[in-house]
């Protein structure tokens, strides 16, 4: 079924519950070096859920994740510093900060100057900053924003916000970017542009795991897909596998007769 | 951000030369005036009584007058003058006038009011009365930035019930006897109603006179500044700096409350007039571009303050405002750009005080020891960042109002602490309420600090002294902001004020990095604390509470840099000045003190919710949305509504 060598990250059986909730079941999951993966489900089938226990947010109530074969620390900074990056479903960029300034804390875990170094600004701390500028431009121009640097965070267009959160995300030198519906609320045109920047990021070596729900995007980009529905992963695999998988078409669509969940999308 | 039409017209219909004219007469008129005599009496403070030699409110119409005669004529374009106005926008022109105004205005109002009638008005009095007001009306005449169509805004009407009702009330009040036990109640309530029916109008006054004048911003670009020498620049910065010194001085060194109202009008008004005339801009571009010569003139200027005082009475004042300021810079590391609000901030000012004064020698203190200068400092600002960590570590996993609230206590408590260290109800530290009095002056390799010293043919005091190392503490702090705020950390703060969750997700250790910015917080504080336990001579617990009518306590410091501008550094600075001198200088307010502060608070916060001196960041926001709403070539299209 795959085509990797080593998992980069390999999730066992990993249960979410609140309370009486259970918001992720027993979900495994591997990403190979490499690889775009693709999560899908209906609306709250705990895809967020999910990535949320990936990076830290959240500590799963049982299960397993491990990242180049150490299990992940449960703080989301850690994760970070590990090498998993994220961006959010609902974008979150620090409005009041300038396009360069976000992507320059994204740096933050890969640099180490303290308040003392600050302080004193040695030749080290030059060195590092420009080093930190350098790289933080060089992605901007990545993602196509380098021309707005100097520009407020919370002025910047909504499909440019998102490039920025991926930019940003890509500043902590991740091993794994973790994309919470990158193309929400985006035109073709913009869907189209974000799916060449997926492929990009991939090549720079990058794997990618993506949830969204414009099918199109997922299909053409991703290698293999999982489907979440109602906190189980019901199956996984290539295009075909997925799209003519019966339970997938019930959850999406629904049955004819047991009237099971009948979400709004369509696919 | 939304933007709206402008245009330029007059508010009252006026031909534009007429108008032109009549505000330079009136602008004329108001310096002249300084020449007659006011009144005839000497009783109202400053003498005004004199022909020919102005006197304290009438040299604050001389600088009101000239400025709007120079606005005038930069605006209109008067060759050599024209560098004054290079934003060539009129309003620059009315602020002047509305100056002159408030200065005349406030002017016969205060001595007449004083001396008991208009009668005790000389000619020169009825002069500025008379050309201030020709002034704003020239002003209103002239074509000023004005937006095309400001609805007006009408209150809740239910708001208006207060109008009959407080007079009612009021009735009610007088007509109960005053033994009845309703009786303080009612008089109560009757102020209260007076009080909330004067708000109601004034407000709706306001909406009122906005909707008539509607004032509006149209950015233009400004003039093109005449190439000048490297030297020229400096020196215009040099200049700008001197002024300021002046300008602060003069506040300082009033010696009554009518001229420090005046000079508090004028120094708003001018503030204002200067920013739309476009010098403001300007200048800023002058002192970006030449960094240091700026830092260097800034603390060139604040370190030759001591020079231009004649006794310590003032430099007293001058140091006081320092520690307080120092202080508020140190706050607005933790509230500005973390983002902690910290409302017992005051604690670790004195947690450094009471170090200082415990190893100071002072035999007071139960320890016998008598640290030299910089041991005593390092010990005041480490213990207090000791406790700032002890403080930060169990409250700073809270978020937003819980914070808030537990910094409070922490407040409270370390004031009720020293209160009980008194030997009785726990063990002997800090004497308790008496404090630790008489802490020995400071001495620094062999210079004493208690003492009277002769530098340069002037005699500096014991304040004076004090007042320079203040100020090397006060640039060490903001050069700690400056660096710090630009930096790594700086921007880890800074995110995790816009958005935790998102800086942790982006490997910002949130909880670490705050406890970072607590501590820093504290220890500048601290290292502010004891230059002051040694300035006051005393360090009492009650020095340290949350707030009172007078500086520093936190509430004070809170809005010390809420009001001059979270994030900066010139803000805080220019809110503790403002804060520290308004209590100090009219006394008169003493018991409406803390009910003016807040009217003040909230009126600024309406008007100006970002602060005095607004933050880089919030600039650019102004700054940007300009950008789209002009197309090259094109002047006067769009612009962005508000300010």
């Amino acid at each position: 079924m795959t085509t990797t060598a080593t998992p980069l990250l390999d999730v066992t059986g990993v249960t979410m519950r609140f309370g009486g909730l259970t918001a992720v079941n027993d979900v495994s999951l591997t990403v190979g070096e490499g690889e775009i993966i693709g999560l899908i489900g209906p609306n709250g089938a705990g895809k967020t859920t999910f990535f949320n226990c990936l990076t830290g947010l959240y500590v799963p109530t049982e299960g397993r994740v491990t990242y180049r074969g150490n299990v992940l620390p449960p703080k989301p900074h850690l994760v970070t510093q590990a090498g998993i990056a994220r961006t959010f479903q609902n974008i979150r960029l620090f409005a009041n900060m300038t396009v360069l300034e976000n992507v320059l804390v994204g740096r933050h875990t890969r640099t180490r100057e303290g308040i003392f170094s600050a302080i004193l600004r040695g030749p080290g701390y030059h060195r590092a900053e420009t080093q930190s500028r350098d790289k933080a431009m060089e992605l901007l121009a990545f993602t196509g924003l380098a021309d707005k640097a100097d520009h407020l965070a919370r002025n910047l267009p909504y499909g440019e916000q998102r490039k920025l959160e991926i930019a940003r995300a890509l500043a902590s030198e991740p091993g794994l970017l973790l994309l919470d519906e990158p193309t929400a609320g985006m035109n073709p045109q913009e869907t189209r542009a974000a799916e060449e920047l997926v492929f990009a990021i991939r090549d720079k070596g990058i794997s990618v795991l993506v949830i969204e729900h414009d099918m199109r995007f997922i299909f053409n980009l991703c290698d293999r897909t999982a489907v979440l529905v109602q906190g189980q992963k019901i199956v996984e695999g290539d295009r075909e596998t997925v799209q003519n998988d019966e339970r997938v078409i019930t959850a999406y669509l629904g049955a004819p007769l047991e009237g099971t969940t009948a979400p709004e999308e369509t696919p | 951000m939304t933007t709206t039409h402008t245009e330029t017209s007059p508010v009252i219909p006026l031909p534009a030369r007429a108008a032109a004219a009549l505000t330079g007469l009136g602008a004329l008129a108001t310096a002249a005036s300084a020449a007659l005599s006011w009144t005839w009496t000497s009783d109202f403070p400053g003498d005004l009584t004199y022909t020919g030699s102005p006197a304290g409110l009438q040299w604050l119409a001389v600088v009101a007058g000239l400025l709007t005669l120079v606005l005038l004529l930069a605006t209109h374009g008067t060759p050599g003058l024209r560098w004054a106005a290079p934003g060539r926008s009129h309003n620059a022109v009315l602020y002047a006038a509305a100056g002159a105004l408030a200065v005349s205005a406030y002017s016969v109002t205060a001595i007449s009011v004083e001396l008991g009638g208009l009668a005790n008005l000389e000619p020169g009095g009825w002069v500025l009365a008379a050309s201030g007001l020709l002034g704003i009306v020239g002003a209103l005449g002239l074509p000023l930035d004005r937006r095309t169509t400001v609805p007006l805004r009408i209150l809740d009407k239910r708001l208006f019930l207060l109008v009959p009702a407080a007079p009612l009330v009021w009735i009610g009040a007088h007509a109960i006897p005053d033994d009845k036990p309703v009786a303080p109640v009612m008089t109560a309530l009757a102020g209260g109603l007076a009080i909330a029916t004067g708000a109601v109008l004034l407000l709706q006054l306001g909406h009122a006179a906005h909707t008539w004048l509607r004032l509006g911003t149209i950015e233009r670009r400004l003039a093109a500044p005449r190439e000048l020498p490297s030297w020229a620049e400096v020196l215009l910065i040099v200049l700008a700096f001197g002024l300021g010194l002046f300008a602060i001085t003069f506040g300082i060194d009033t010696e009554y409350g009518e001229l420090f109202t005046g000079y508090l009008l004028l120094a708003g008004f001018v503030a204002a007039a200067l920013a739309k005339s476009g010098l403001v801009t300007r200048l800023r571009a002058l002192t970006v571009k030449h960094r240091p010569v700026t830092t260097g003139a800034a603390f060139a200027a604040a370190a030759s303050f001591p020079f231009t005082q004649t006794s310590d009475q003032y430099t007293s004042v001058a140091t006081n405002i320092l520690i307080f300021a120092t202080v508020a810079l140190g706050l607005n590391i933790v509230v500005g750009l973390a983002g902690l609000l910290d409302l017992g901030y005051v604690a670790f000012l004195g947690v450094g005080a009471y170090a200082a004064a415990l190893v100071s020698g002072s035999p007071a203190s139960p320890i016998h020891v008598q640290f030299p200068f910089w041991a005593a400092m390092l010990t005041g600002a480490l213990v207090s960042m000791v406790f700032g960590v002890l403080i930060g570590a169990p409250t700073l996993r809270l978020r937003g109002d819980y914070l808030a609230i537990v910094t409070l206590g922490f407040g409270e408590i370390f004031r009720i602490t020293m209160l009980n260290l008194n030997g009785t109800t726990g063990p002997n530290v800090t004497n308790g309420s008496n404090g630790i009095p008489r802490i020995p002056d400071l001495e620094i390799f062999g210079f004493d600090l208690g003492k009277t010293h002769t530098v340069a043919g002037v005699e500096l005091g014991r304040f004076s002294n004090y007042y320079l190392l203040m100020l090397l503490v006060t640039a060490v702090v903001v050069l700690v902001f400056a660096r710090v705020s630009n930096s790594r950390i700086g921007r880890a703060w800074v995110a995790i004020r816009e958005d935790e969750t998102a800086a942790e997700a982006m490997g910002i250790n949130g909880f670490r990095l705050k406890l970072l910015a607590f501590a820093l917080g504290a220890c500048l504080a601290g290292l502010a604390g004891t230059v002051q336990a040694h300035v006051s001579y005393t360090v009492t617990p009650d020095q340290y509470t949350f707030a009172e009518a007078l500086p520093p306590n936190s509430a004070f410091l809170l809005a010390a840099v809420i009001l001059g501008g979270m994030g900066t550094i010139s803000g805080p600075l220019v809110g503790a000045t403002l804060l520290f001198l308004i209590p100090k200088k009219l006394e008169f307010l003493a018991d409406y003190q803390l009910l003016a502060f807040g009217a003040a608070l909230i009126i600024l916060m309406r008007v100006r919710p970002e602060g005095l001196i607004p933050n880089r960041r919030s600039q650019l926001e102004f700054h940007e949305a300009a950008i789209p709403a002009q197309p090259a070539g094109d002047d006067t299209a769009l612009t962005k509504a508000g300010a």
